[in-house]
């Protein structure tokens, strides 16, 4: 071969090569199952995923009663041409023990005028029934009122009956739960602030005083009224650096359903557009932190400074690294080694927009004050989600790993018509253009990033997850919002709920392989609040250790079960449980059986 | 994106005083690009990823011409070609960053005749990737806050330095050509119902007008983005790419603004990417094959010229 065929060989070699690597590389990212090769091996029904992963899931909602459909809220006309976009969240599922029977309930919110709100108790036969008229907490998106857009529950009073807050584009809603019989709406008096455009709340206690607090975080500038626009500049100015956005609320509980805002006082001054947020104690001081995200824009860590305030270090802690459209916050040692990981989710549209979600891991070494993240998603296999909403971290399987069960699709409407490219066209440009209402192209009838396949991640243990969801059985394309896991049936398996935008309530039952075993804890505080949220529990087994927090609110619009569900793979006895709870006692309790539900009081 | 050839920017001679040469200007633009965004707006995603653009374009480069030439080149439009690939793509992966680097500089190497290469380096890349990768890559969209302080400091350091280039006409006639075909769109795809039940007054006009705003706003709105303020300073106006007289170049970012129409009314996000990487080519062959004179001359028909060496 001459010299000169040889250069052009290699020359040839190094674009073609790259390319064929970029083709593959690119289909071991696909999400969307276009890809061109075959899956392997994937397991026919529901026998052949419990054989290969140890669990599967079965949609139950109508069995068991459940029949909700999520109505969108109505803006101002002003904003018809793009009101799928502006109203598109709303859906959400928080659960509750509200009667303290020892099952798990459901509250689901609804958003359109006049929608009904449904508090779903579990009937303990396997059927759901909805009592919130009966119980005063349906009615709850009247005329002028707003519109709900979630809910969390937390026990502000200490009775023991988990109270319940409803946060709105309108005024939140307080309601005392009175012995499980009723609720008593205490709005009035609360302190809670007159109007919001609110889409995360949590319940914490952030200085350890016994009494439950609240963060109300908003999406929409306070100072709008999305029912009677002045103008419709009323979008973000960037997206990805807004600055149009704004203040948080941080309310000190005083333990009577009264509320006094320490917001300014406490340091939590950032102006966002707020769509998730969560609280644990992330650094090992006893008091939780507050990680929040946020569209448009990188997320916030708030450092708690033992109960007198609070400081922003997320660039210091390196998950303020990119901005991004951030819709959900949940924790999880991914690794059983008890160090809490950090996932956010964003957007990724195939050839679009791949921001890409983020498993935030403590790097080796670092914790306390000097505690650093590194996003591990992609290598992780969590990376590419969709437009992703709610997640939550469980072990489905109960193989003694914390598995991911996300759910996502923004706008399914003509799955042959696509928004996207007016979207990006509007979006890349300049703020005085984006920030107006009136420049966005009519969506009409096309999708964005619609008709979705949700992901439930398998955790391999080793950092590696792998998407099983379709061989599961989650094959419903709803725009899924929120995320919640809880054991519904009391099997000692945790089953998932998914509230969908404009959709229904999907009840997934999981059947988990008998094989593995697993053990739950129902805190019960004395000294700390009641609710317990803020407590950290540590399960030591088999040389292996795996920390859960209790939270107040988590995901996206979502709240889990109270109690907290340990799988425990093939071990058949624990070594010990640490508890640290929020008034920042430190307990162990050993010899607790499993394959049961323990309470551990403090 | 842009790489400056001998022909098209000699070195200016030295008159007394520091004068940079010119074919340094294009590099110092991107970085300075680069480092405004990363120090003002905090914007540059990850410094890595760029990093890595740059070191795999410039071995690249240096890898296939030392092989073909037994020199080493100069690698200022390889540094060029991996900023842009670093701020141009959009992936959480590391991976599309090298690979695009690497099919950028590679294709000067197979794709080209008569001792030009036919597609410029980066759209090539770019292009490539977002075919082949669009689960993991996107393009540029949104970046320095959508603020306007940015975009005048890109346009006025790019408008200076493109000009000292010779080329800023190439420049304006491209981001007329788009502004024109914006308003095109937009009474296309938005037929103002004011257009069709009134005489031509004064008020009609209004009228029409008033409704087209908002359309013409989201028509012109991506030429507001930094992605084309990097099109139009780099890529269009890539001296070994574009066609030697100066109303063909008008002409072809003139043919290329209408493509890359075309592509808008298909709806495609990466329109103008794929609009110069048809019509440049094209243009470039035309006048290859077309109009005598014009092949330029260097002395390995195998490699490409390279600013500092030819």
């Amino acid at each position: 071969m001459k010299r000169r065929d040889l250069i052009r060989l290699t020359s040839a070699v190094c674009l073609g090569a790259p390319m064929a690597l970029a083709r593959y590389l690119d289909m071991r990212c696909a999400d969307t199952g276009d890809s061109p090769w075959p899956a392997p091996n994937r397991p026919a029904g529901r026998p052949g995923a419990l054989s290969r992963y140890g669990f599967a899931f079965e949609e139950v909602s109508r069995q068991a009663g459940i029949h909700f459909t999520h109505q969108a809220p109505s803006l101002d006309p002003k904003l018809n041409p793009i009101m799928p976009i502006v109203a598109s969240m709303g859906a959400s599922v928080s659960v509750v023990d509200f009667d303290r029977d020892g099952w798990p309930d459901m509250y689901v919110t609804n958003s359109a005028t006049g929608s009904q709100n449904h508090l779903y108790r579990n009937m303990r036969d396997g059927t759901f029934q909805d009592f919130a008229a009966a119980m005063g907490v349906a009615d709850l998106n009247p005329p002028g009122s707003g519109a709900c857009m979630g809910a969390v529950w937390g026990d502000f009073n200490n009775d023991g009956y988990e109270d319940l807050l409803v946060y709105k584009w309108g005024r939140p809603m307080l309601f005392r739960n009175d012995g499980g019989k009723r609720f008593v709406d205490i709005t009035a008096n609360s302190g809670l602030p007159e109007h919001l455009n609110c889409n995360t709340a949590l319940w914490l206690d952030f200085d350890g005083d016994g009494h439950l607090d609240l963060l109300l975080g908003s999406y929409y500038p306070q100072e709008i009224d999305l029912w009677h626009l002045k103008d419709t500049r009323m979008m973000p100015n960037s997206f990805e650096y807004a600055t149009n956005g704004t203040r948080k609320y941080l309310l000190r509980g005083r333990g009577d359903g009264t509320f006094e805002d320490v917001t300014e006082k406490m340091g939590l001054t950032s102006k966002r557009w707020v769509l998730a947020a969560a609280a644990a104690d992330l650094r090992g001081t006893g008091y939780p932190d507050i990680v929040i995200a946020d569209d448009y824009g990188v997320p916030e860590f708030w450092a708690n400074d033992h109960g007198r305030g609070f400081h922003e270090i997320g660039s210091q802690v390196g998950i303020a690294a990119r901005p991004k459209s951030g819709m959900n916050v949940c924790f999880g040692d991914i690794f059983n080694q008890g160090a809490l990981s950090i996932y956010t989710s964003n957007i990724s549209e195939r050839g679009v927009l791949i921001q890409g979600n983020d498993l935030w891991t403590p790097q080796p070494g670092t914790s306390g004050d000097n505690i650093r993240y590194q996003d591990i998603a992609e290598t992780a296999g969590v990376g590419i989600g969709g437009w992703s909403f709610g997640a939550q971290f469980g072990d489905l399987n109960n193989d003694g790993f914390q598995d991911l069960f996300l759910t996502n699709g923004y706008i399914s409407a003509s799955p042959d018509q696509n928004y996207w490219y007016d979207y990006s066209k509007v979006a890349g440009g300049n703020s005085s253009i984006i920030a107006d209402a009136d420049n966005w192209p009519p969506i009409g009838g096309r999708s964005l990033s619609g008709q979705q396949m949700k992901h439930a991640w398998i955790n391999g243990g080793s950092g590696q997850f792998v998407d099983v969801a379709p061989e599961v059985g989650v094959t419903q394309t709803f725009d899924g919002r929120s995320v919640a896991v809880a054991d519904f049936w009391n099997r000692g398996v945790l089953d998932v709920a998914m509230a969908c935008q404009c959709g229904p309530l999907l009840l997934y039952k999981n059947h988990v392989t008998p094989d593995n075993h697993w053990i739950k804890f129902d805190l019960r505080a004395r000294r700390s609040n009641r609710s317990a949220f803020g407590a950290m529990v540590k399960l030591f087994w088999d040389g292996q250790q795996q920390i859960q927090p209790l939270c107040g609110g988590s995901g996206f619009s979502a709240q889990n079960d109270r109690r907290l569900h340990f799988g425990l793979g093939k071990a058949t006895k624990i070594e010990k449980v640490e508890v640290r709870w929020p008034s920042g006692e430190t307990r162990e309790y050993p010899s607790l059986k499993i394959d049961q539900t323990n309470v551990l009081e403090e | 994106m842009t790489t400056v050839p001998i022909s098209d920017a000699k070195p200016a001679p030295r008159r007394g005083g520091f004068r940079l040469d010119p074919r340094y200007h294009p590099p110092l633009l991107v970085s300075c690009i680069l480092l405004a965004a990363s120090f003002t707006t905090g914007v540059v995603e990850s410094p890595l990823k760029i990093a890595l653009a740059i070191a795999a374009s410039i071995v690249t480069e240096m890898g296939l011409y030392r092989f073909s030439t037994g020199k080493w080149p100069n690698v200022s439009s390889a540094y060029i070609t991996g900023i842009s690939i670093g701020l141009l793509d959009r992936s959480p992966f590391f991976w599309p960053y090298a690979l695009t680097s690497v099919i950028s500089i590679a294709s000067k190497y197979v794709l080209r005749t008569k001792n030009r290469h036919l597609w410029n380096p980066s759209n090539f890349g770019i292009v490539a990737i977002l075919l082949l990768a669009p689960h993991a890559v996107s393009p540029l969209s949104i970046q320095f806050g959508n603020s306007i302080g940015p975009m005048v400091v890109i346009w006025a350091l790019g408008t200076v330095i493109i000009y000292r280039l010779k080329r800023l006409h190439i420049c304006i006639a491209y981001a007329v050509s788009f502004v024109f075909f914006a308003v095109i769109r937009a009474v296309v795809n938005h037929h103002p119902i004011a257009a069709g039940i009134a005489p031509i007054t004064l008020a009609h006009m209004r009228a029409v007008f008033g409704e087209l705003k908002p359309a013409v706003a989201a028509e012109i709105a991506p030429i507001t983005g930094p992605m084309y303020q990097l099109f139009i300073f780099f890529m269009i106006t890539d001296p070994k790419t574009t066609v030697k007289s100066r109303s063909g170049q008008m002409l072809v970012a003139f043919l290329v603004a209408a493509v890359e129409c075309g592509f808008r009314f298909m709806q495609n996000v990466d329109a103008p990417f794929f609009a110069l990487a048809i019509v440049g080519p094209i243009a470039n062959l035309v006048e290859i094959y077309w109009i005598p004179g014009t092949a330029r001359k260097t002395v390995d028909t195998l490699v490409p010229v390279n600013g500092a060496r030819a």
